[in-house]
């Protein structure tokens, strides 16, 4: 049976460290990968997966009546692969494979190889479309899940993104929440410097979206603007999340323009997981 | 990285992508008309070092494939020479209407380059890994396809591409390779280079298959088996003569290359040893499936791409 697990805050709280030591573990250990990426989404997944937001069952990751969670931003992975190893769906040890030859755990999300992953994501852009089909074969078929799509603000510059919002919007697709992970950076520079997104609400709201721009990293107002989504009828929803690149690293968040893509070497591993504290 | 190498003597050199970095850089002095584009990946195509020296002429549009195309065509159709640059797979693949119909409908002097081109990227995994670049661009009327082996021939390889007129699609790796040729490499766009002669069997390969068909011909020496070894680094247009002679003058053909057996530099050769001079033929290549994390050598062992597997391929033929 799919359901919402609602762990208490500070169940929460210690969650996010647990995805934080594990996304910088396993990121070290691979020698590669996007810890930065990952560590921006941390709060939001934590509130989806285990706030009570998400609707599902790890023993039938197929179920037709889960809610479903598309990664869009796919070199988030091992944030990904952290909060589905924490839901069950996997063991945690497994995150050690990660990147390594025969792991399912592949640089990017493979939705054939890993039960939970929604979408097979990578090439940027193309996520929301994704669960956009999803969230019309609910209505197709008279059903009530919701579609929840993660998008980083770098990739808010495709235009395919764009075609799907004024899709979304111009259906009412009331059942679709997009999170853009702000966290101000793209590869090779700060956003602003690159394609400034703003006026962001503006635009969202001129193609028929319901806004609210919130802290990404506050556990209390991340589980609010999720209450909001879901009581948002007739329109999709996008939350804007502020987040900081590398949050919970001071190493990584000091310099979050020379980090994208690089996992940690061992020592400031140790450093990081200090101050994780997990 | 060592590719399967055992027999061959050879020098790691910097990644295509870095030599070609590099050689805009140096190009960007001498044609005032040269401007970059790219789609926020800059650091790894190298092409930031372009962007560091002629900053008015550097365009990053932000992570916007169509659009990059699109704009780099519009720069092509007011006089300059456009060179696009990103991942091979995004710039082919998501932008692939864009490329038809604003660059080679219009036979806009516009240059693509790929990096990250094939399995050798390693860990970040197939959604990142174009091997289906080559089969794509040679489709598209008017391009020039190239697809240098090392350093050196990417270098020759990126002013050749800016010499000529007319869209060209350089494909260029990720990971460091073996310097097949020393300094200066010859490259003459559609002239294949002849590196080792032979009369018993023919390997024509590309990209960082190069080396190791010069490694796979070192080990059937020592079986008595002449290999005659082909850098066909231009796969379109293809020099159909250097095939049709390495058809008349050797027993078979083996072709290696680091993409899908689909639509690659295998089946334009296969098209014209069809046509001039039937002949048996192997081909080495990914074949007809996606690839997996990994390291670069793993991935190659594990699908296919080595010195051994050309050998193999090379005996097999000889044998019936
Ligand atoms: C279509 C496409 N173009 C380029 C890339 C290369 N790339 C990978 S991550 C990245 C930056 C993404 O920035 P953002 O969306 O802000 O994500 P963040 O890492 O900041 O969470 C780029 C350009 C890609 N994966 N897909
Ligand atoms: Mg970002």
């Amino acid at each position: 049976m799919v359901q919402a697990r609602a762990e208490d805050p500070s169940a929460l709280e210690e969650i996010t460290r647990r995805l934080r030591r594990d996304i910088v573990t396993s990121t070290t250990s691979a020698g590669s990968g996007h810890p930065s990426t990952s560590l921006s989404m941390v709060e939001i997944v934590t509130v989806l997966y285990f706030g009570g937001v998400l609707r599902y069952d790890t023993s039938a990751p197929r179920d037709p009546g889960r809610d479903r969670f598309i990664l869009s931003k796919g070199h988030g992975a091992p944030g990904l692969y952290a909060v589905l190893a924490e839901a069950g769906y996997f063991s945690v040890d497994e995150l050690n494979t990660l990147r390594k030859l025969g792991s399912p755990l592949e640089g990017h999300p493979n939705m054939n190889r890993v039960p939970g992953v929604e979408a097979s994501t990578g090439s940027l852009g193309q996520g929301l479309s994704i669960g956009i089909g999803h969230a019309v074969a609910a209505r197709v078929d008279g059903r009530d899940y919701r579609v929840y799509v993660m998008q980083g603000d770098g990739e808010t510059e495709q235009g395919q993104v764009w075609e799907a919002v004024m899709y979304a919007g111009n259906h009412g697709l009331d059942n679709l929440t997009l999170i853009i992970d702000r966290n101000g950076y793209q590869q090779t520079g700060a956003v602003d410097d690159i394609q400034p997104l703003d006026p962001l609400e503006d635009k969202l709201r001129a193609f028929l979206w319901e806004v609210r721009t919130i802290d990404g990293h506050s556990l209390s107002e991340v589980a609010g603007a999720f209450d909001w989504a879901r009581s948002v009828s007739g329109s999709p929803q996008a939350i804007i999340a502020n987040t900081v690149k590398g949050k919970g690293v001071s190493l990584l968040e000091a310099t979050p323009g020379k980090f994208h893509g690089k996992p940690l070497t061992e020592g400031q591993r140790d450093d990081a997981l200090e101050e994780v504290g997990a | 990285m060592s590719f399967g190498i055992t027999r061959l003597k050879v020098e790691e050199g910097p990644p295509t992508r870095e030599a070609f970095g590099d050689a805009l850089a140096e190009l960007g002095g001498e044609f005032q008309d040269l401007v970059v584009l790219d789609g926020d990946v800059a650091n790894s195509t190298f092409t930031e070092r372009f962007g560091e020296r002629f900053p008015e002429r550097f365009f990053n549009v932000g992570i916007a494939e169509s659009n990059l195309i699109g704009i780099a065509a519009g720069l092509a159709g007011a006089g300059k020479i456009s060179v696009a640059a990103s991942f091979s797979t995004f710039l082919l693949s998501n932008a692939f209407d864009q490329i038809r119909m604003s660059i080679a409908f219009p036979n806009q002097n516009v240059k693509l380059v790929g990096s990250h081109a094939g399995i050798s990227i390693g860990e970040d995994g197939p959604s990142q890994m174009a091997i289906e670049d080559v089969a794509l661009a040679c489709a598209l009327p008017g391009f020039t396809v190239i697809v240098p082996a090392d350093g050196p021939s990417a270098a020759a390889a990126t002013r050749a591409m800016i010499e000529r007129d007319g869209p060209v699609f350089l494909r260029c790796g990720r990971p460091k390779v073996p310097i097949v040729y020393e300094d200066d490499a010859p490259l003459q766009v559609g002239r294949a280079n002849q590196l080792r002669a032979g009369d018993d069997v023919t390997l024509i390969a590309n990209g960082i298959m190069v080396a190791m068909a010069l490694d796979a011909a070192e080990t059937l020496a020592d079986d008595g088996i002449q290999a005659r070894v082909i850098d066909m680094h231009t796969v379109k247009p293809i020099d159909a003569e250097a095939i049709e002679r390495a058809a008349n003058e050797t027993r078979a053909l083996v072709v290696a290359e680091e993409h899908l057996a689909y639509g690659g530099m295998g089946s334009t050769v296969a098209m014209v040893v069809a046509e001039r001079k039937p002949t048996r033929m192997a081909f080495v290549d990914i074949g007809d499936t996606y690839a997996t994390s990994g390291t670069p050598d793993e991935l190659l062992v594990q699908f296919g791409l080595t010195p051994a597997a050309i050998v193999d391929a090379a005996r097999r033929l000889l044998k019936d």
